[in-house]
């Protein structure tokens, strides 16, 4: 039995502009594996909500005309792991979220409430923010996209205004093109959990292998909220492959991140770790794009 | 002349469990029941002040608030030990229903009787409770210090007890020239049992009795702590416990009958229904007692023991629950497993503001086993020793017999174990292979046994009762006190029942649920003494009913009862074999007979004045990942010697069961608290790291058949052993692979950060 005042079901997108403008305090519910948890808690006990779980249209992945990856806001991470444009381009991003809690998890969990929760331990956001992604809303004033770094506002606070749904979730040409990643879920178990560290990497190499045109790396759990380590990025941008680059890139990241110490990991255990893992998922991508250090 | 037992049959409840038909006690509910919700401590230690019910009772759906000012001043206690008749051996009776004095961080002070659960939620969450606040204290050894936080009055200093346990002169002995000194301190952690069921139970009157349906393993034992909480005489009470989805020992103590029997008595008897949430688990119900263990050996270079200390700090939390029995228990493995002429060992188990430890499956033995295995490797260590070289030498010897319990050693179990261990594991090879190596990813095996006795006795009364009532068409029903907990009792007493009456298993019926209106009286599941225990009321009740049978037999055939034998469901006559009549063509003449009508029954009461040794060990093997702090663990294997099997297919999912539970001890489960302000952190399954399918390797068991000469079944414990050894085997192979010797379990990733900082592998 859950405490709820009320439950909307949107009919449509535009619909759902509708109920969220005629009801303000309603919380939007897709697949709920967050939102239901939470009203068990009595955090939202006696919410009204808004489902949007009927609106396929919301539902699934496709590729615009300009090569840009959409990704609807409802697709579930299961779909998404198994999606062939996913498993084409950014493969990376169906490894992450096959990474998310257990198989019933991913089947009704979508990648806009991972989003939307605004918390830094999601599967799906340290890749995309790796891969500068674009969140897509709408609402009453039609259409707005924003980079995923601005849609994130603080812990469990993100960018959605009034009226407004997300709707999509953007990854250009330019972003995934020849580019090559990978991602590493730090937890306490291998499966059923919540990332400690969540680090993915990302790369791009010269035609002949040797050079690394560019390289992006963004951390769950490094911060408040999902973050790029932008020193390490500038570092590797042009640097001929060694064995050394990796151990460079890795110590780089430091410089920007702030991992928090509390009684689910210390600070200097989660610094420890990042390096690591940056190392690794260096390493990591660079094989997976060609390249040998 | 077995047919049945030493297969490997279908389980008797698996279509029913498979298959979502199996009721258990939330099932059984009427709709209709009213939801009780309690009301639990925010703060760890103090006094609540008062607590304004008014905005609670005018939600919609709120019947009725109790708090803890209406509650009696009737203490109880509440562990699930069979009752003493002498007041020295009883237990000690802590509890209230609802208390005015908060001892830990979710003390239920107030409950909310509500038309639903989510009007009883909201009353709760309306409640305004006020606290008089006090120090509290989380440390087991801090809180024995002098001036520390006092939580029940009658035990100053926090101690509810200690024992001790002296041979041959320590001092004297350490005095010898040439030993080797090894000192160690080893913790672990408070774990909860996390069985699938969460304990829930419902609770009505009728005809002026209380009813109480519980999801428990002890149904007998709860009827009397509710009568003694509610001041009723035991009979006044029923209880009946259905299928119950796990207890592991949590509910191996009265839990919220007592609460939710009351409830229904302040509402004029109606239906009232008690479910913990997960979260209430963790927290309100029982743990497994985090002990502090320190041991200081004293050995010879050839690796024999002059002298050894033993000091274990028992976490009992906040109520006597089962009290020392826990850590005594550990304690007593400790002179017996490798014997040692002079000895000092004492234990304490003390309060502290931490919830109620109880019992958890193998009740001390796993924290022993693990300071005491680990320990055993550093001496290995210390000394220059392999492992399985001090373990040969020094594991008590065949013929080893305990003064006080007469427990005997009968076999070479401990050799046998760890020979089919070392093969299963391929141990000798990759001991000599992981020696010294180096880099960042290296592997290593460890080993660990355990000790473990099957039952209680001498300590508390061991008695089992019977009753068989035989059909119509010869197939029979059977009942004891003993109960199915998922372990398979049902399952391996069916054919236990077959084998002795003489009658095909598929004519047996087991009685699953207790009830204790009807069934005969029986202390319950714990300990791992079911098999064993009741092995001996059902030898002695099939006599007891073949007698009956074969006295009908003689009536109906007249042949003289010493020419007949009852086999396979058939009166035989001895002398050629020849059939007289089938069981049901006796049985439906008996029961409708004109002459002589008799329906075909026995029942008898079994006290068991025996125990006996279950011995065994864990052989794993793990790859240590040092920058990413990450234990794989690669193999694990157990073997057990638990004397001759009953039903081997579900002896070996015993086994994975326990070994399941000895790799989230060893590498991930703790219950976490604040030490700010006592609240725990990690009191769901999210947060506390129960170890998945992920984690486990494929699970290994194997056995050694050594018939247990004290039972009629040769068999003796399996339910607990499996839970003991695995820990430690894991320890000690992260101390093979890396020459880290970790001095407490969970080895989790953060612990294995700090010890390879401290150690120079990771260097920031």
């Amino acid at each position: 039995m859950y405490d709820m005042k009320a439950l909307y079901q949107a009919k449509s997108v535009a619909d759902a502009v509708a109920l969220r403008l005629a009801h303000p305090q309603a919380q939007i519910i897709a697949g709920g594996s967050d939102v239901l948890v939470q009203m068990r808690e009595g955090k939202r006990a006696g919410a009204e909500l808004i489902s949007i779980y009927g609106l396929d249209e919301l539902r699934g992945v496709s590729m615009e005309a300009d090569g840009t990856l959409r990704i609807g806001s409802l697709t579930s991470f299961s779909h998404i792991t198994r999606d062939p444009l996913i498993q084409q381009y950014v493969n990376v991003l169906g490894e992450a979220v096959d990474q998310v809690g257990g198989p019933q998890i991913r089947n009704i969990g979508t990648i806009g409430g991972n989003t939307c929760n605004g918390v830094t331990s999601a599967d799906s956001a340290s890749t995309l923010f790796a891969y500068d992604a674009v969140v897509e809303l709408t609402g009453p004033d039609g259409v707005r996209r924003l980079p995923i770094q601005e849609f994130y506002i603080k812990a469990g606070k993100v960018d959605i205004r009034e009226g407004e749904l997300q709707t999509a979730i953007l990854i250009s040409r330019e972003s995934y093109e020849n580019t090559f990643g990978h991602y590493i879920k730090y937890a306490m178990r291998n499966a059923m959990d919540i990332a400690t560290l969540g680090t993915s990497v990302n790369v791009r190499l010269s035609a002949d292998k040797r050079t690394v045109e560019r390289a992006r790396v963004a951390f769950g759990v490094a911060g408040p909220v999902p973050l790029r380590a932008e020193t390490a990025e500038r570092l590797a941008a042009g640097k001929t492959l060694s064995p050394d680059l990796a151990d460079d890139f890795a110590a780089a990241v430091r410089e920007d991140i702030n991992p928090r110490d509390s009684w689910r990991a210390a600070r200097d255990f989660r610094m420890h770790i990042a390096v690591e893992s940056a190392r690794r998922a260096f390493v990591e991508a660079v094989h997976l794009a060609g390249g040998e250090l | 002349m077995s047919k049945s037992v030493g297969k490997s049959v279908v389980r008797v409840d698996a279509y029913e469990k498979a298959t979502g038909r199996a009721k258990y006690t939330d099932d059984l509910c009427d709709r209709s029941a009213l939801v009780a919700k309690i009301c639990h401590a925010t703060i760890a230690h103090g006094f609540v002040t008062s607590i304004d019910t008014g905005e609670a009772e005018a939600i919609p759906g709120v019947v009725r608030v109790l708090t803890c000012f209406d509650a009696p001043d009737r203490p109880f206690p509440t562990a699930g030990h069979p009752w003493s008749t002498d007041p020295s051996h009883q237990d000690v009776a802590d509890r209230l229903l609802l208390n005015r004095h908060v001892r830990y961080y979710g003390d239920e002070v107030a409950v909310v009787i509500a038309e639903d659960e989510i009007a009883a939620v909201q009353g709760v969450r309306a409640l305004k409770v006020t606290y008089e606040e006090l120090p509290f204290v989380l440390d087991v050894q801090k809180a024995m210090e002098p001036g520390a936080p006092q939580i029940h009055e009658e035990f100053p200093g926090n101690i509810l007890a200690h024992t001790d346990i002296r041979r041959g002169d320590y001092q004297s002995a350490i005095q010898e020239p040439g030993l080797i000194k090894v000192e160690g301190w080893y913790d672990t952690p408070t774990v909860q049992h996390c069985h699938i069921e969460n304990h829930g139970c419902f609770a009505y009157m009728e005809a002026g009795r209380v009813v109480v349906v519980s999801s428990t393993q002890i149904p007998h034992i709860v009827r009397r702590v509710v009568g003694q909480a509610l001041g009723l005489p035991w009979g006044k009470v029923r209880l009946i416990k259905p299928y119950i989805g796990g207890g592991f020992g949590n509910k191996q103590d009265a839990l919220y009958e007592p609460l939710c029997a009351w409830c229904s008595t302040m509402v004029g008897g109606r239906l009232v229904k008690l479910e913990c949430t997960r979260e209430e688990t963790f927290v309100s119900n029982r743990v497994r007692h985090a002990i502090r263990t320190h041991i200081i050996s004293w050995v010879r270079k050839d690796g024999t023991l002059a002298a050894r200390k033993f000091e274990a700090f028992s976490n009992q939390g906040a109520y006597a629950s089962h009290g020392h029995g826990v850590v005594a228990k550990g304690m007593g493995a400790f002179p017996q497993l490798y014997p040692c002429p002079n000895l000092e060992c004492d234990c304490w188990s003390v309060f502290t503001n931490r919830p109620a430890a109880g019992a958890m499956r193998g009740y001390g033995i796993p924290q022993a086993m693990f300071a005491g295995e680990c320990h055993i490797d550093d001496i290995c260590a210390a000394i220059g020793m392999t492992p399985l070289e001090f373990r040969r030498k020094n594991l008590m010897p065949v013929g080893y017999t305990d003064a006080f319990s007469k427990n005997e050693l009968y076999s070479d179990t401990f050799n046998q174990c760890m020979d089919k261990g070392m093969a299963a594991i391929d141990y000798a090879r990759k001991y000599q292979v992981y020696q010294n190596q180096t880099g960042p990813v290296r592997r290593g095996v460890g080993m660990a046994v355990f000790w473990y006795n099957t039952a209680v006795w001498p300590i508390s009364l061991e008695s089992s009762s019977c009753r068989m009532v035989v059909n119509q068409d010869g197939s029979l029903q059977f009942q004891t006190g003993e109960t199915e907990i998922g372990q398979g009792c049902d399952t391996a007493y069916s054919q236990m029942v077959a084998d002795a009456v003489g009658v095909p298993l598929s004519d047996v019926h087991v009685v699953s649920t207790q009830d204790t209106d009807v069934t005969p009286y029986g202390t319950g599941a714990y300990a791992s003494r079911q098999t064993y225990i009741g092995g001996f009321s059902i030898v002695q009740t099939a006599k007891a009913l073949r007698e009956r049978i074969l006295a009908i037999a003689h009536e109906q055939t007249r042949m003289p009862v010493s020419n007949l034998d009852l086999v396979d469901g058939q009166i035989v006559r001895k002398s050629d074999g020849r059939i007289l009549k089938s069981l049901g063509d006796l049985a439906t003449e008996s029961l409708y007979s004109l002459e002589h009508s008799q329906h075909i029954t026995a029942e008898t009461t079994a006290q068991i004045k025996s125990n006996a040794y279950s011995f065994g060990c864990s052989f794993a093997e793990v790859e240590v990942d040092i920058p990413m702090c990450k234990v794989k663990l690669l193999n694990i294997v157990n073997v057990h010697d638990c004397g001759t099997l009953i039903n081997p297919a579900l002896a070996e999912a015993q086994v994975h069961g326990g070994m399941s539970m000895a790799i989230g001890y060893g590498l991930s489960e703790e219950l976490k608290f604040d030490e700010k302000t006592g609240k725990p952190l990690n009191n769901n399954l999210l947060d506390y790291k129960l170890s998945t399918f992920m984690d486990h390797p494929t699970l290994q068991a194997e056995f050694v058949e050594n018939a247990e000469p004290t039972s009629p079944y040769g068999t003796k414990a399996l339910g607990e052993p499996p839970a003991c050894s695995g820990a430690p085997a894991i320890r000690n192979a992260i101390f093979q692979a890396t020459g880290v010797a970790f001095d407490r379990c969970p080895i989790t990733p953060h612990v294995l950060y700090r010890g390879f900082k401290e150690a120079g592998l990771i260097t920031d």
